[in-house]
């Protein structure tokens, strides 16, 4: 194993694992709310990695929902790691052993997507690895305090925290775009049809998991018809 | 205290949730040919993270004003070359520092 690769995402996962603290800390607290016990909520951050999902989990628990409707609501508001999964499964050398693939999987979400999605070439997973080590003990961390412990993070600290997932959104999506007048577009474009797909009548309706979902088969579509790739060997 | 209930249900997500993660990686164990298909999962990434960016940094923050400032600084530091880390960070200072100021 590589393990200066493995560090190098553990550094990259850093500013993801504040973030998680933040968001997760909101989780538990919701968790708490409806009687959850610290390692309930232990247990479902570590097998869900999901923010909205976890929320929806939540939910579905306190309203004693039933095994149709959680499987429903649970695909429906997950399924946009699919196509990030899609677009990960082709980012890996074909030599790629499908262990390392599974484990990839598990932890495929926003973020730890965005920063595997941003290596140069082909992705090695053990640098997603060292990244989900640090970023998803922050994930559970985060959960168990939250159950725990509902006020002991400032709300200002909290907030603060809770930007640094965009700000490496950002970090992702800018540098292509000030190298390509085309990927600069694009991005414009991403960010102008999600505001108006947030504000506008009808659209603003639908949920934010489909909105993702919805502009990026769109967008992301147009711009394969545009620009195709071209092959990088 | 173990609740069946509870961890019945946790299980039952937590395998609908993988199985939507891992699906793709079973399905495409080789490289998609189709040109368009190729294309179309490169740009991805770049659509759904700005996507779920924008506008959605401006409401990230207990104000309006903070996480303007958040996507401002971030896009400026991005441009200016910092990396993953530097630049998150940068958001979260700048959310800080507005807030104290306007707070």
């Amino acid at each position: 194993m590589d393990v200066r690769l493995f560090l190098k995402g553990s550094r990259d996962g850093i500013p993801i694992a504040m973030g998680y603290l933040a968001v997760a800390f909101t989780l538990g607290i919701a968790a708490g709310n409806i009687n959850m016990d610290a390692l309930q909520s232990f247990f479902m951050s570590f097998g869900m990695l999901a923010s909205a999902g976890e929320y929806a989990a939540i939910l579905l628990i306190g309203s004693a929902a039933g095994v149709i409707e959680m499987i429903a609501t649970t695909f429906i508001i997950n399924l946009r790691y699919f196509l990030m999964s899609c677009s990960l499964s082709q980012k890996l050398e074909p030599g790629v052993p499908m262990w390392k693939r599974l484990l990839l999987a598990w932890f495929v979400t926003d973020e730890l997507f965005g920063i595997s999605s941003a290596v140069e070439g082909y992705l090695d997973p053990v640098y997603t690895y060292g990244a989900a080590v640090v970023s998803v003990a922050g994930w559970c961390l985060g959960t168990v305090l939250g159950v725990v412990a509902g006020d002991v993070l400032p709300v200002r600290l909290a907030s603060a925290m809770n930007v640094a997932l965009y700000g490496m959104f950002l970090a992702i999506i800018i540098p292509p775009a000030r190298k390509s007048r085309f990927m600069a577009i694009l991005v414009a474009v991403s960010m102008a049809a999600s505001f108006v797909f947030a504000n506008a009548p009808v659209v603003s309706e639908i949920s934010e998991g489909f909105r993702i979902i919805i502009l990026t088969v769109l967008i992301a579509g147009a711009a394969a018809f545009i620009r195709p790739i071209e092959e990088e060997g | 205290m173990f609740d069946k209930r509870v961890y019945g249900s946790l299980i039952v997500m937590i395998l609908t949730v993988y199985a939507i993660r891992v699906l793709p990686f079973l399905i495409f164990r080789k490289e998609i040919k189709n040109k368009w298909v190729r294309s179309f999962l490169h740009y991805v990434p770049y659509v759904t993270l700005a996507v779920m960016t924008f506008p959605a940094i401006l409401t990230a923050a207990s104000s309006v004003w903070a996480g303007g400032a958040a996507l401002v600084t971030g896009i400026a530091v991005a441009l200016l070359g910092g990396d993953l880390f530097v630049v998150a960070i940068s958001t979260c200072v700048a959310v800080f520092l507005t807030e104290m100021v306007i707070l």
